[in-house]
This record gives structure tokens, sequence and C-alpha cells, in this order.
């Protein structure tokens, strides 16, 4: 498969990002409690969804690649936590704007915000430690451990924190959202979808570019083999 | 087979610790001195010390257990000694488990001998039970050990390892931590609305998760 078609996802998403954020930004009516803070939710909810599902995927790429010793696996457990670490980070950024005008703080100890940092953390020592080890077979392993671990602990540091913070305090977080505007939401959630299989898809490509390069075949092995074979008949 | 060799690599790896006994008193030096320079941090206030000391107990043990760990398998890579282990053969679960439940007993050691000394600084007193204290530090410590060990065998050759192994580590524990600390929070208040009991649940459930995943993972990471 040509590498490049992975920009037509990446295109598509872009598109279909400004359309549904045309929805949302403009288009929809204030909402009533948060008043135009609200609107920030048409951002804020496709990201979380696909940052979660990014994080489900490289989860599941983890898996395969423990399970199968293929690179391909490896390759994609790779871009994916890379793109899940970009868009829960963006997540907690969003999350911050958001809470600074509605809780009156930037950070509070709510069990979505804070798994979701503890979720940017793993990911990021995924991915640093990744960078430290350079023999491919060790990286695919520790890859394959440590991203399962990471997503694993989720869902327990999630309850974890909600029921530490409900002998503090409770937090809600109303998100309603205008009905007839409810398309806006889902085309968004649709567009950062697309980006993202786009991303994984770019960067993987890229990623097994690379390590081909390392394993030091060329591009075009068919060529290289012609060569060597003339150059033996040449040389007999 | 796989219990009898389990046995062999912790006391393997007690004997080694027994006649290094140094290291682990340096170990629990600097866990006294981390409680030390904490309350030297927060200042003379006693009120602020005593309300927050399981807090302090509880770090100073994950940034010791950081140093513990790291050279549980320091030992191990030299020389090429896990190497020689797995010609023997011993099976892979069975070198997790010993060396896991090895930490554990270090690790258990430490608190005891720094909860004490948290005692006469913090000027603490337990309101709670005896009991709970000890399942606390039994499976607050059994919480650490498993995905430490796995961590530690990671990061073992990679670069930076000192660096790497809390990294990952740390994220990994806030469960434990949150649960430990509680629960150590309330031995030292006393717990009359018994909210022990749940955070108890979720330790075990956090120790029964990592102890469970750590021996399949540390298989296929020793195959490598």
């Amino acid at each position: 498969m040509n590498d490049k078609l992975w920009f037509v996802p990446l295109v598509l998403g872009l598109v279909a990002l400004a359309v549904a954020h045309y929805g949302g930004l403009v288009m929809a009516p204030t909402e009533a409690m948060m008043g135009e803070v609200g609107r920030i939710m048409y951002a804020h909810v496709p990201t979380a969804w696909t940052g979660m599902l990014m994080g489900l995927v490289a989860f599941v790429f983890a898996c395969g690649s423990l399970a199968t010793s293929k690179d391909g696996w490896d390759i994609g457990t790779h871009a994916s936590v890379e793109v899940a670490t970009l868009l829960c980070t963006l997540l907690c950024i969003q999350g911050a704007l958001w809470a600074k005008p509605t809780w009156g703080v930037y950070w509070d100890w709510d069990p979505r915000l804070t798994s979701t940092a503890i979720l940017v953390l793993s990911f990021a020592g995924v991915l640093i430690l990744r960078a430290l080890v350079h023999d491919q077979g060790k990286r695919r392993i520790v890859t394959g451990v440590t991203t399962i671990l990471a997503f694993v602990n989720v869902p327990i540091t999630y309850y974890s924190v909600k029921w530490w913070n409900t002998l503090h305090q409770d937090m809600s977080s109303g998100s309603s959202i205008a009905d007839e505007f409810k398309w806006s939401l889902y085309l968004g959630w649709l567009a950062m979808m697309l980006i993202a299989v786009g991303l994984v898809g770019l960067r993987s490509a890229g990623l097994m570019a690379r390590l081909r390069r390392e394993h030091g075949e060329t591009a075009l092995p068919k060529a290289k083999q012609k060569i060597e074979l003339l150059a033996e008949k040449g040389g007999a | 087979m796989i219990f009898r060799q389990a046995i062999e690599i912790f006391r393997k790896d007690l004997l080694i610790e027994w006649r290094g006994k140094a290291r682990f008193v340096a170990l629990a030096v600097f866990a006294a001195t981390i409680l030390l320079m904490m309350s030297f941090a927060i200042g003379p206030n006693n009120k602020e010390l005593q309300a927050h000391a399981s807090g302090y107990i509880w770090i100073a043990v994950l940034l010791t257990s950081t140093q513990l760990l790291a050279g549980s398998f320091q030992s191990e890579t030299e020389g090429g000694a896990l190497e020689g282990l797995r010609l023997l053969p011993v099976f892979p679960p069975s070198l997790f488990y010993g060396k896991a439940i090895a930490n554990w007993l270090f690790l258990v050691l430490l608190v005891v001998l720094v909860l004490p000394l948290s005692f006469a600084l913090f000027d603490l007193s337990i309101q709670g039970s005896y009991g709970l204290l000890a399942l606390v530090i039994l499976l607050g410590t059994a919480g650490v050990a498993a995905p430490g060990t796995l961590y530690a065998a990671l990061t073992a050759r990679a670069p930076a390892q000192q660096l790497m192994l809390p990294l990952l580590l740390f994220p990994l524990l806030v469960p434990t931590l949150l649960a430990a600390v509680k629960v150590t929070a309330l031995v030292f208040v006393g717990d009359p609305m018994g909210q022990a009991g749940g955070w108890l649940g979720l330790l075990a459930c956090f120790d029964v998760v990592f102890w469970m995943f750590g021996g399949v993972l540390f298989w296929k990471l020793v195959e490598s």
C-alpha cells in the first residue's frame, strides 16, 4: 500500500473538523449554565473519546505484538501510543482551560482528569524507554509490557481517585449539549478519529521505513538483487 | 518444581542481601533521611506533620524502593548471572516470584524499621488496631514489590536505569499509594466510620492483578 494514502483520512478529518467546529463554536446556541465556555465541549468530548480509544488501540497492538512477535504490531503500538499521548495531553489542556472558569481552578482531583494525566505520564515513560533500547527484539517486548500495564492501570486509577475524592467533595460536570447540534459533536468525533487514524498510519509507515533501514535493507531489494546478479555475471 | 525453584531464588536473594548487609542499612538510613527532610521542609508545625505523616512514610518507602529494586537486578545482569540462571534452567515465573517475594520481605522490613522513627518525629500514636497496621504494611509493600520487580527487570539493561525505573513505576503505583496512605492515616487517627475495609479491598485487588500479570509478562520479557 502506498504510504501517501494515509494523507486521505488526515485531510478528510481536518475538513470534517472545520465543519464540526463551525457548527459547535459558531452556529450552536450558547449553553445555559456555562455560557460561551460550554462550547469547548464540542472540541473536548471528541478529543476525550478519540484519546481513550487510541489508548485501547495501543493496548490491542501491544497484546498482538507480544503474542505474535511481529515487528508490524510493535510499530503499530509505538505509533498509537504516540497519538494517544498527544490526544490525552491535549485533553488535559482543554480540561484545564474549561475548569478555570467553571470550577474556579485549573486543576482539580477529578478522577477523569487524574487518570488521564497518569495515562499521559505512563505512555510518555513507554516512549522514553523505547527510545533508550536499541535492540529491536528487546524493544518490542519492553514496549508491549509497559503499554499493557499502563493501560490496565487506567480503570484502577480512575476508581481509586473517584473513591478518594468522594470523601472530600463531589464534583459534577454538566455537559449539556443542544439536541439539534449533536451532529456537530458526532462529526467532530468522526473527524478526530480520521485524523488519529491518518496520524497513526503515517507514523507507522515512517517507523517501518526506519526499521528497514536499521536492518540494512534497501528500499529497492529487487533492483539490488539484479545489480548483484549482473556484477556476478560480469565478474565471471 | 516451580515452587521449589522460586524458594531457591528467594533464598539466594536473601543470602546476597545478608552478605552485603551494609547496602540494606544504607537504604534504611536513606528512608530515615527522607523522613527527616520532610519535617524540615514542612517546618516545626507538629499538627501539620502529624496530619500528613502517613503520606511522608509511604513517600519515603516509595523513593527508597526504587533503589532497592534497581539493586536487585543489578546483581543479575552483572557477569551474565541472568543467562546462567536461564540455562540451568530456571523457569522464568519462578525467577520472578522468588525475586518479588524477596523484595516484598525487604520492603516490609524497611517499613518496620522506619515506623518507630516516624512515631518519634511526628508524635504519632495508634488509635486504630495493630492488625490493620500489619495488614496495610503487608498489602501496600506487596503492591510495590510485584510491579517494581517487573519494571526493574525491564529497565535492568536500559541506560539511566535509576531514572527510568521511577519514571515508569510511580504512575503505576498511584492506586497503591492512595490506598496505603489512607489506611495508614486511619490507623493513626482511628477508623470510627469503618472506611479502611474498602481501601484494603482496593489494595488487595491491585496486588492480585499485578502479582498475576507480573509472572506472565516477566516470562515474555526473559524469553527475548
